[in-house]
């Protein structure tokens, strides 16, 4: 294909998705210049070693390829100041697709990861009810349930965009607290009805069984509506460090609600106001008003591939790519621009765009080997459109740094160096 | 995880829900009924409105003493902190740049430093203050703060009726869409 052909939909080198099929060699990251497109004369093809002699047994547990052992979330040191308390983030710059595998799924603790039996795990439901209940894990395998797919995302999340100037950071680095997956579990409206809710009780307070006994309230609302008990992720019982044997997920919302390792759920008038829906994961305005219970996360959007602290080693054809998702709604548009947001091209959405989950997108680009800022910014299917970083940062000032949802520039430099920037 | 017999249970429980058997399982209930009575102890939570607060009590000076001990390794002699995230004591919400936020000049509700201490401090060995201790390390916390007075028995009368500067400082948004 010559360059001719690539029919333009946005400046600097953004070309129609349609072309992406017909690119299938332009990976991920990889370039493929049109001349690379053609045949390599000096490629000898040989039967490699590994076809000549039988490979390993099927086994019991399965494990990646040792050539992906490279691909690792990014965690940071043990401090003995917060025992257990961090973060890991997922390695964006190095997955496809909508659903993040368990073990690469960001986390987020506050005091480490539990060690529990679920044989001695008790989840209490109390306060006002008919009926208090303690159910154990074996009941609650009874239940009917539900499967769902959604994302996941801290409210801290790409926070360091607030700050007056650009980190140097990957999408790994800057936007890894976001994760999808399948969640299976129990609507949590069955079990507070099996309580019976008392008509005084507007708020549930969900606490975990980690060490810092994690609590967070929950508009009564809100609970009786899409809130479940999840108790496998991507098809397996929850892992640890997701909350195992059980978490709540509060689809769309700000990552710290959903409960990990839940042991109790108490109804009441009022909420708790806890510590970590006081102290932290509030929003300090300009007015110096803290805004409280800013549970959904905005709409987004990151390019995961070109991204930061990456390299294009040479010009030609790139398929950009990234991740889209709201705590509103689902992603209807995304578009892409490689000149610092003048001109816009629409990426091709490529999953199921279900509610509140992620939605991979692509776009071909050529890099002809000047400088471009890669930006994207995503719509959902209530009209909400994605803030640039200034009008964001305008609103809401940097006294908080939550729920950051601005558009992200990626610049690409002649050298094919690829930063964060403000643009 | 679990046992192949537990799985065909688990198993069978679902395939018969799935044709229909679930409202006799609600009906029937899974769960084990239990009073209140059987949660002390196990149920921290202590709201602004005085619920959930239990006996014990102590002033600042006794208080102190348990800082010393067991809370300055993380958060400093004075409460000044170790990094930005246990820092304890001073800011101003309204004359700061980006204000400090702390207990003294961020939190709205004195309960919640009695429901968290209780639940998540000492973060190397959370739970083992009697709820005494606890008490008396957050008169000391407040009284760094200048809020409560040295001579003040904190328990669960007075903790009610302590107010915390910022307590105007804060809109409930669990509403908006
Ligand atoms: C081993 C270190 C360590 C010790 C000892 C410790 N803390 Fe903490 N404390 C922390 C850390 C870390 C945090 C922040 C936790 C987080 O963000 O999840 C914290 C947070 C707090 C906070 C909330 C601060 C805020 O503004 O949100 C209070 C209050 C507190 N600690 C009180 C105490 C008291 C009282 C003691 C002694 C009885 C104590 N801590 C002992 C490490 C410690």
């Amino acid at each position: 294909m010559s360059k001719q052909e690539l029919e333009k939909v946005a400046a600097n080198g953004l070309i129609n998705r349609r072309h992406l099929l017909g690119l299938g060699l332009a990976g991920m990251g990889t370039v493929a210049s049109t001349s690379l497109l053609g045949a390599d004369a000096g490629l000898n093809l040989e039967i490699p070693g590994w076809s000549k002699t039988p490979g390993a047994n099927a086994s019991g547990y399965g494990s990646r390829s040792r050539f992906t052992d490279d691909m690792q979330r990014m965690a940071g040191n043990p401090n003995p100041l917060y025992p257990g308390g961090g973060a890991s983030r997922s390695p964006l710059h190095q997955l496809q697709g909508s659903i993040t595998p368990n073990s690469l799924h960001f986390e987020r603790h506050h005091a480490g990861i539990p060690d529990i039996d679920p044989a001695q795990h008790k989840l209490v439901i109390h306060g006002l009810v008919r009926q208090p209940l303690v159910f154990s894990y074996e009941d609650l395998l009874r239940y009917p349930m539900v499967s769902k797919i959604y994302f996941l995302e801290c409210s801290g999340n790409s926070g360091s965009l607030f700050g007056p100037n650009p980190a140097d950071g990957s999408a790994q680095s800057l936007h890894g607290l976001v994760s999808g997956a399948e969640w299976t579990g129990i609507p949590l409206s069955t079990l507070l009805d099996e309580a019976g809710v008392d008509s005084e009780a507007r708020w549930i307070n969900a606490v975990g069984a980690d060490a810092a006994s994690m609590g967070r309230s929950i508009p009564l609302n809100r609970a009786m509506d899409d809130v479940m008990l999840a108790l496998f992720q991507n098809g397996e019982p929850v892992r640890p460090g997701q909350g195992y044997p059980m978490r709540l997920f509060v689809p769309g919302c700000e990552g710290n609600i959903s409960v990990k390792w839940l042991t109790q759920i108490k109804l009441t008038r009022e909420p708790t106001h806890f510590r970590d829906e006081t102290s932290k994961y509030t929003d300090t305005r300009l007015d110096r008003k803290s805004q409280q219970f800013t549970f959904p996360m905005g709409t987004k959007s990151v390019i995961t591939a070109p991204s930061g602290q990456m390299k294009l080693e040479r010009q030609g054809i790139y398929q950009v790519t990234g991740i889209a998702w709201s705590g509103r709604g689902s992603i209807r548009r995304v578009e892409v621009s490689a000149d610092g947001g003048r001109t816009w091209a629409d990426a091709m959405i490529d999953s199921h765009q279900s509610e509140k989950a992620l939605a991979r997108f692509r776009i071909p680009w050529q890099w002809s080997g000047g400088d471009a800022v890669l930006q994207s910014r995503a719509t959902d299917s209530q009209g909400n459109v994605q803030p640039t970083r200034t009008s964001l940062v305008t609103e809401k000032g940097n006294i908080s740094t939550y729920h950051f949802h601005g558009i992200q520039s990626w610049a690409v430099n002649t050298a094919g160096d690829v930063a964060n920037v403000y643009a | 995880m679990f046992t192949l017999k537990k799985f065909l249970t688990t198993a069978a429980a679902s395939v018969s829900l799935t044709i229909g058997l679930s409202a006799v399982i609600q009906a029937q209930s899974l769960g084990t009924a239990i009073n209140e009575s059987q949660l002390q102890g196990f149920d921290l939570i202590a709201q602004p409105d005085g619920s959930g607060y239990p006996q014990g009590s102590g002033t600042a000076m006794q208080g102190k003493a348990i800082f010393e001990r067991r809370c300055v390794a993380c958060h400093g002699m004075n409460g000044e902190g170790t990094n930005a995230n246990t820092r304890l004591v001073g800011g101003d919400m309204q004359s700061e740049e980006r204000p400090i936020r702390t207990v003294g000049s961020y939190w709205p509700h004195a309960s919640t430093l009695f429901d968290y201490v209780q639940r998540a401090m000492p973060a190397d060995a959370p739970k083992s203050l009697t709820s005494s201790e606890v008490y008396q390390v957050i008169a000391y916390i407040l009284n760094m703060n200048g809020i409560v007075e040295d001579s003040l028995v904190l328990n669960k009368e007075t903790l009610l009726q302590v107010e915390m500067p910022n307590k105007d400082g804060f809109i409930d948004s669990s509403q908006a869409l």
